[in-house]
């Protein structure tokens, strides 16, 4: 616990205070800063890929049919996906409260 | 044929379809939403793939990836300082020099990447990065133009634009804004005579991604100097930090190009400028500006624009 | 077995540093420094050492190459002096916060302004609270060993940080003097090749110098502070083995005719060395004087400090360099104290501020001080110039 949340002892810390777990800000939802959320339409989308290249936070993968999906875990819903598909099939929707 | 030419003339190029699939930059960032800085690190990333080691400077870069105990970063990356990235990227190119030279360790192939702001790049890190462009270490210098000091707070560097409010250049009864004209970095990196200086947007991620392969490929240092939209200190929404970065080179304000071995070389023609204005209405920093100030503006963008065309060998 | 050799200690400091192999050296000029870098550099160009010499262009750049160079696991060296001390310091925090084994030799020198290359320690007392294991050298032959020591200990896993080599500007650096120098076999067996601990490599990413939340600050600055004080025993037991190996042996604190003394002077570096001769000078005369040298100056060596001067009646305090303290104390001054007071132990103590900017110190100038401190009767008195004119 004590790894994820950096309240440790500084016993437990790693020389010179490094961090030895790479990429472990993934465990960090991102997500919660969102208030709307992208929402793909994929009968129109063309799987031209623009979303992805586009996104800051890394939140879309290609799945098998190559279509691009989004981890809402990290999605900070900032719009630039939504703002960039050519095919303005990428909705943003507000969060459900 | 020049080093640079040289070594990247078989140089096949990325494309939408075939974009690496690795992220050495992870999600779980804490860039604000929409931050077009991030976006042209995680496309540079992306090219460069994880046979890097990253040397980072003090700034939104530094505190977004890596507020410990979490890092963003999943190749190895070092933080010293504000002003030295240069020097340390210089120390770590040394030293995998001469550890593999003396056999100490086997690993030629390593990229070396620098990166900062542009206050870190184009005020206080310029010594250290001048220095270390001179001394032709092998390594990749970007530099992130978000044309203010953004980590403190919105507050000027060389590199502002001139009318752009910014904390310490405010518009105000007496003040115009920023009351200088951004410094000319890349030019500043050409006058080193190096191998290799672009210029690249997020919003031409392609492009970006090539000019960040090739530079890895060319031995000895190379500059690139990215546009990268900052949605929080331009005072535009976050949605439209690609748009804007797109407007920027559609209307001759950060215009994309290569200097190779010295040559300059368009990376693409801007046929029909959209004019300034429009760029500037997007963004609140700028909305202070007059229709004056906007015309004496632009008449200086499109007399630099027609300069560059010049050092192209292009037609106007 | 090496060779005994007339040589300048700087050219001697040099070779050291060629002997314990370092891969990456990054150095800016400064007097009196110069003379080590050049002729290290001198030795790349000709192949008598396999290493990248970095020219920087300023000290802060030459600290900042030496992290990127000790990140990315090279034996790493630098020297300076002075402003270019002053002008690296920023980075020589971070070196030690970042845990880095960087040898740097310091040839001592006063500091600006008025600008002045002549020698005092200014730039070492400035470097103290850096979080750099310190020591000091009286003579050439210290020097050279303090070298091959500061790897041997910075290096080892135990401890991880880096060692300022201190030599006085010009009384040292320029000085031609009889030097054992050991052959590289003899270097070979005391001091291992550099493991590090860690280090930039894409096959083990790591992610170094990351920022500290209030959360995490405190615990990141015991850590290093358990790094300093733990490395003591290192210090003595490498220098245990120094002296095993070359027979000459060192510790923390160096006494000279301290036994019976009644007047301790407590001193730093070679200035030492005039000390010894004024102690027995006034020995000569019927005055029982003494010697307490601080060859290690951090981790500052309480306990080995005490032991010597806690017989005495009278302590005279040397502090080489200025220091505004508007009070009753300079640097080592205030140290000594400090000791004093854990041990509840009230001498006789006058502080002195001597050689300042390269002013001359004389056997008249210890008479005098130590006169001043017999007569003091343990009041306190503020530090006090000594060869000041009016
Ligand atoms: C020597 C020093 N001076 C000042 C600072 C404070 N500081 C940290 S980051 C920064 C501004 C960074 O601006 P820039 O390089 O443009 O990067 P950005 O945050 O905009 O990406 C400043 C002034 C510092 N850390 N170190
Ligand atoms: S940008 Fe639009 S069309 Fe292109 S892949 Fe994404 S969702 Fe589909
Ligand atoms: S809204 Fe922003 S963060 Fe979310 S997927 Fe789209 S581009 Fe990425
Ligand atoms: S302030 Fe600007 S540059 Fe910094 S993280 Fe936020 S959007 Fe990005
Ligand atoms: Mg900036």
């Amino acid at each position: 616990m004590a790894k994820e949340t950096g309240i440790m002892s500084w016993k437990e810390l790693e020389l010179g205070n490094s961090i030895t777990r790479p990429g472990n800000a993934g465990e960090l939802k991102t997500g919660d800063w969102r208030s709307m959320r992208p929402v793909t339409d994929y009968e129109k989308c063309t799987k031209c890929g623009q979303c992805y290249i586009f996104c800051p936070d890394m939140v879309y993968k290609k799945n098998a049919e190559g279509y691009y999906e989004q981890n809402y875990y990290y999605c900070k819903g900032c719009g630039i996906c939504a703002h960039e598909c050519p095919v303005s099939c990428i909705a943003m929707v507000q969060e459900g409260d | 044929m020049g080093i640079a030419a040289e070594a990247i003339k078989d140089f096949k190029g990325f494309n939408l379809k075939n974009m690496p699939e690795v992220e050495p930059l992870s999600s779980g960032h804490r860039a604000c939403q929409g931050c077009g800085e991030i976006l042209a690190l995680r496309q540079a990333m992306k090219a460069l793939g994880t046979n890097v080691v990253v040397c980072s400077a003090t700034g939104c870069m530094e505190i977004v990836t890596s507020p410990f105990p979490q890092t963003a970063w999943n190749v190895p990356w070092i933080h010293v300082a504000f002003e030295n990235t240069s020097a340390v990227v210089s120390g770590v190119e040394a030293a995998y020099k001469a550890m593999n030279r003396k056999g100490k360790i086997n690993q030629p192939d390593v990229t070396f990447l620098a990166y900062g702001g542009d206050g870190s790049t184009a005020d206080i890190g310029i010594q250290a990065l001048s220095g270390a462009l001179e001394r032709g270490h092998n390594f990749i210098y970007i530099c992130l133009d978000n044309e203010a000091y953004m980590n403190t707070g919105i507050q000027r560097s060389s590199s502002t634009p001139w009318g752009a409010s910014t904390t310490t250049s405010p518009a105000g009864k007496y003040s115009k804004g920023q009351s200088t004209w951004k410094k000319n970095m890349p030019a500043i990196a050409v006058a080193h005579e190096i191998p290799y200086v672009a210029t690249a947007s997020p919003a031409y991620p392609v492009d970006l991604m090539n000019k960040v392969k090739k530079a890895s490929m060319i031995p000895g240092p190379a500059y690139l100097h990215f546009y990268s939209p900052c949605p929080t200190g331009w005072r535009c929404g976050g949605d439209e930090s690609v748009a804007v970065a797109r407007l920027a080179v559609q209307s001759k304000v950060f215009p994309l190009y290569e200097v190779i071995d010295g040559q300059y070389v368009l990376s693409r023609k801007v046929a029909k400028p959209k004019p300034i204005s429009e760029y500037f209405k997007m963004q609140r920093r700028f909305r202070h500006l007059t229709e004056t100030d906007v015309q004496m503006i632009q008449e200086r963008i499109d007399a630099e624009y027609a300069e560059l065309l010049k050092k192209c060998g292009v037609e106007a | 077995m090496g060779k005994r050799i007339g040589v300048e200690v700087s050219i001697a400091a040099a070779e050291a540093a060629a002997l314990a192999d370092v891969d990456v050296i990054a150095a800016y000029p400064i007097t009196p420094q110069t003379h080590i870098v050049e002729h290290l550099s001198e030795l790349v160009a000709d192949g008598h050492l396999d290493a990248e010499f970095i020219p920087v262009e300023s000290e802060h750049s030459a600290m900042s190459c030496c992290i990127g160079s000790s990140a990315a696991g090279a034996r790493t060296f630098t020297a300076t002096s002075s402003q270019g001390y002053a002008l690296m310091s920023e980075i020589c925090y971070i070196a030690s916060s970042m845990r880095l084994p960087i040898v740097m030799t310091v040839a001592n020198r006063a500091l600006s302004a008025p600008i002045s290359i002549w020698n005092d320690h200014a730039d070492m007392m400035m470097s103290r609270d850096t979080g750099w294991i310190q020591t000091v050298a009286e003579n050439g032959q210290e020097v050279v060993d303090l070298i091959f020591h500061a790897f041997k200990v910075g290096e080892d896993h135990r401890v991880l940080l880096p060692v300022q080599v201190n030599l006085d500007g010009f009384i040292l650096s320029h000085m031609i003097e009889p030097i054992h120098m050991p052959d590289k076999a003899e270097v070979d067996a005391y001091l291992p090749p550099y493991k590090p601990a860690m280090r930039l490599d894409p096959a083990h990413p790591v992610s170094m110098g990351p920022v500290g939340m209030p959360d995490i600050y405190t615990e990141a600055k015991m850590a290093q502070d358990q790094a300093l004080r733990n490395s003591k025993a290192v210090i003595v037991e490498a220098w245990k083995e120094f002296g095993d190996k070359f027979g000459r042996y060192y510790k923390p604190v160096e006494t000279y005719k301290t036994e019976d003394a009644e007047t301790i002077i407590v001193s730093m570096g070679s200035i030492s060395e005039t000390a010894m001769t004024a102690a027995d000078a006034l020995r000569a005369k019927g005055k029982k004087v003494g010697v307490a040298r601080i060859r290690l100056w951090r981790p500052f060596p309480e306990a080995e400090l005490f032991e010597p001067v806690k017989g005495a009646k009278n302590l005279v305090v040397l502090d080489r360099a200025m220091n505004f303290s508007g009070g009753d104390t300079g640097i080592l001054g205030g140290e000594v104290k400090s000791v004093l007071f854990d041990q509840n132990h009230h001498p006789s103590l006058r502080n002195f501020f001597v050689g300042l900017g390269g002013r001359d110190i004389t056997v008249q100038n210890f008479e005098e001080m130590v006169e001043k401190a017999s007569a003091n009767g343990g009041k306190p008195v503020p530090y006090e110039i000594i060869n000041v004119r009016d």
